[in-house]
């Protein structure tokens, strides 16, 4: 579980994050949402401790993360997973060196038994014949794969994604979601995930934040979304015309 | 104000780069990757170059010879001196500055870019000693590759001299042993081993700090390259007079 309280960052005289509190729960996928330049990615990063707030406080199972010492704090990062926009894979390693890399980086265990656990994370994201490929030669889709392949590898108790499936087809966004929500319950870890895909908030949105000038605008379910009545949530969800005719549909039907 | 800052920056930089360092396994083969690319990568240049400029320094004081009271020796040692103590040392490492420093920068600025630094950061790893501490390491053989430009820079020299016409074999070779100061060669590599830190450091400066994208590699390769070549240039001046005033 993670727990945020009241936290503000500013880049030079631009205040970006004005003040956010909330709580993620353990084998949910919460969702974080809003416009562009709302502050997702810095929340998000502020999250990841690559960002240090002003001011307010994380806790991550009870601990706070600005009083760790900086020792518990590399741990701690070690318990996080994280799917980045664009991949982000090593571009001089392969598929298999990418997902090892945290195991050689921070286990000692014998090269074997390495090879056994990135053979069991490529199976879990169904990527079998791509071990020895290199980020260049696969797909968007696939990419994005081994990105969670190596954010799991080590088991961690958090895992963070930012636009996981932008630039990806509808099909393997899909895809992409289902696997973060499967991999979220089977390991029973807390996952925060950055997005402004409204058929991800339908797809996998347990609890969803919206965002706006680096304010907490709204939270809830992924049923409440739609029938919230705050004008910016709704500003948001229902601006493509497939999201109108939802609602349009919903209020025929309560009507 | 901002080139104090900018200063300050890559003097926090440097002692990041030596803390909490990565698992000795995985540095070795970084290590032993980065004296591939940055030393072994570097010779052909660096022995091209070397001996057109020995050749040229041996032509250009023989022309300009033009006493006959001073003895065609010289040739050989104004060869031997211009090599060792200016050209080996600092013309080639300003031009490591743009072949390798601009490879160090676009390297890690392309990792920045695409958000690689920062999933090392989020992994825990000292991203700063894991890119940079290899690369310093790496150019600490930086000098075995200066010995090599000066041995083929005299040998440019001499062959332009002797197959130019301009002296003998012998009287190349005894230019060369005339009046030689062993310290020249220990203050040629002492100069060698503090660029090589430049090199290896301000490009990796250049490319860890960069904002933006891909256009903002190409201009950071630029900037890295200029610093590095006035950082080497003032070095140069201040060493010397150290050293040999």
């Amino acid at each position: 579980m993670i727990e945020v309280n009241d936290i503000h960052k500013s880049f030079g005289d631009t205040h970006v994050l004005k003040g956010i509190s909330t709580v993620f729960e353990n084998g949910k996928t919460n969702l974080i949402i809003g416009q562009s330049g709302s502050g997702k990615t810095v929340f998000l990063k502020c999250l990841l401790g690559l960002f240090y707030p002003e001011k307010g406080d994380i806790v991550y199972d009870g601990n706070s993360y600005a009083s760790l010492p900086t020792k518990e704090k590399r741990n701690l990062r070690q318990e996080m997973g994280m799917v980045f926009q664009g991949s982000a894979l090593f571009d001089s390693m392969t598929v298999a060196g990418n997902v090892m890399f945290p195991l050689e980086m921070f286990t000692n265990q014998p090269k074997s038994e390495m090879i056994d656990r990135v053979d069991a994370v490529l199976k879990r994201v169904n990527l079998v014949d791509a071990h020895h490929k290199f980020p260049s030669e696969i797909s968007g889709g696939m990419q994005k794969r081994v990105a969670i392949a190596r954010a799991i590898v080590m088991n961690p108790k958090y895992l963070f994604c930012d636009e996981p499936n932008s630039g990806l087809d509808p099909k393997t966004a899909i895809l992409i979601d289902n696997l973060i929500k499967e991999i979220t319950e089977e390991y029973d870890i807390t996952t925060v995930i950055n997005t402004h895909d409204m058929n991800s908030v339908m797809q996998i949105g347990e609890k969803i934040l919206f965002l706006k000038d680096g304010l907490m605008e709204w939270e809830g379910t992924k049923n409440e979304i739609f029938k919230t009545d705050n004008q910016a949530v709704t500003d948001f969800v229902y601006s493509s015309d497939l999201f109108k005719k939802v609602r349009q549909m919903y209020i025929e039907e309560r009507n | 104000m901002n080139y104090l800052a900018s200063i300050g920056s890559y003097a926090v930089m440097v002692q990041e780069v030596f803390k909490k360092p990565t698992k000795w396994r995985i540095m070795k083969s970084l290590i032993l990757k980065e004296i591939d690319e940055l030393i072994y990568g570097s010779l052909g240049i660096i022995i091209f170059i070397s001996f057109f400029i020995g050749a040229v320094v041996a032509i250009q004081t023989a022309l300009n010879l033009t006493s006959p009271i001073i003895p065609r020796n010289l040739i050989g040692f104004a060869t031997r001196q211009s090599v060792i103590l200016e050209f080996a040392p600092t013309f080639v490492s300003v031009i490591m500055a743009g072949k390798v420093g601009s490879y160090i920068t676009s390297s890690i600025g392309t990792m920045r870019v695409t958000e690689q630094i920062d999933a090392l950061e989020v992994m825990g790893v000292n991203s700063l000693n894991y890119l940079v501490f290899p690369k310093i390491i790496a150019m600490l053989f930086y000098p075995f590759a200066i010995a090599i430009s000066m041995y083929v820079g005299i040998f440019g020299g001499w062959f332009a001299g002797v197959f130019g016409g301009f002296l003998t074999s012998a009287n190349f070779v005894e230019g060369l042993q005339m009046d030689f100061v062993p310290f020249h060669i220990a203050y040629a590599f002492i100069k060698t081993l503090i660029f090589a830190f430049v090199i290896a450091t301000i490009p990796s400066y250049h490319g860890f700090y960069m904002k933006g994208g891909a256009l903002e590699v190409g201009k950071a390769s630029t900037t890295s390259f200029v610093w590095t070549s006035v950082v080497i240039i003032i070095l140069n001046y201040l060493l010397t007079q150290l050293l040999l005033g």
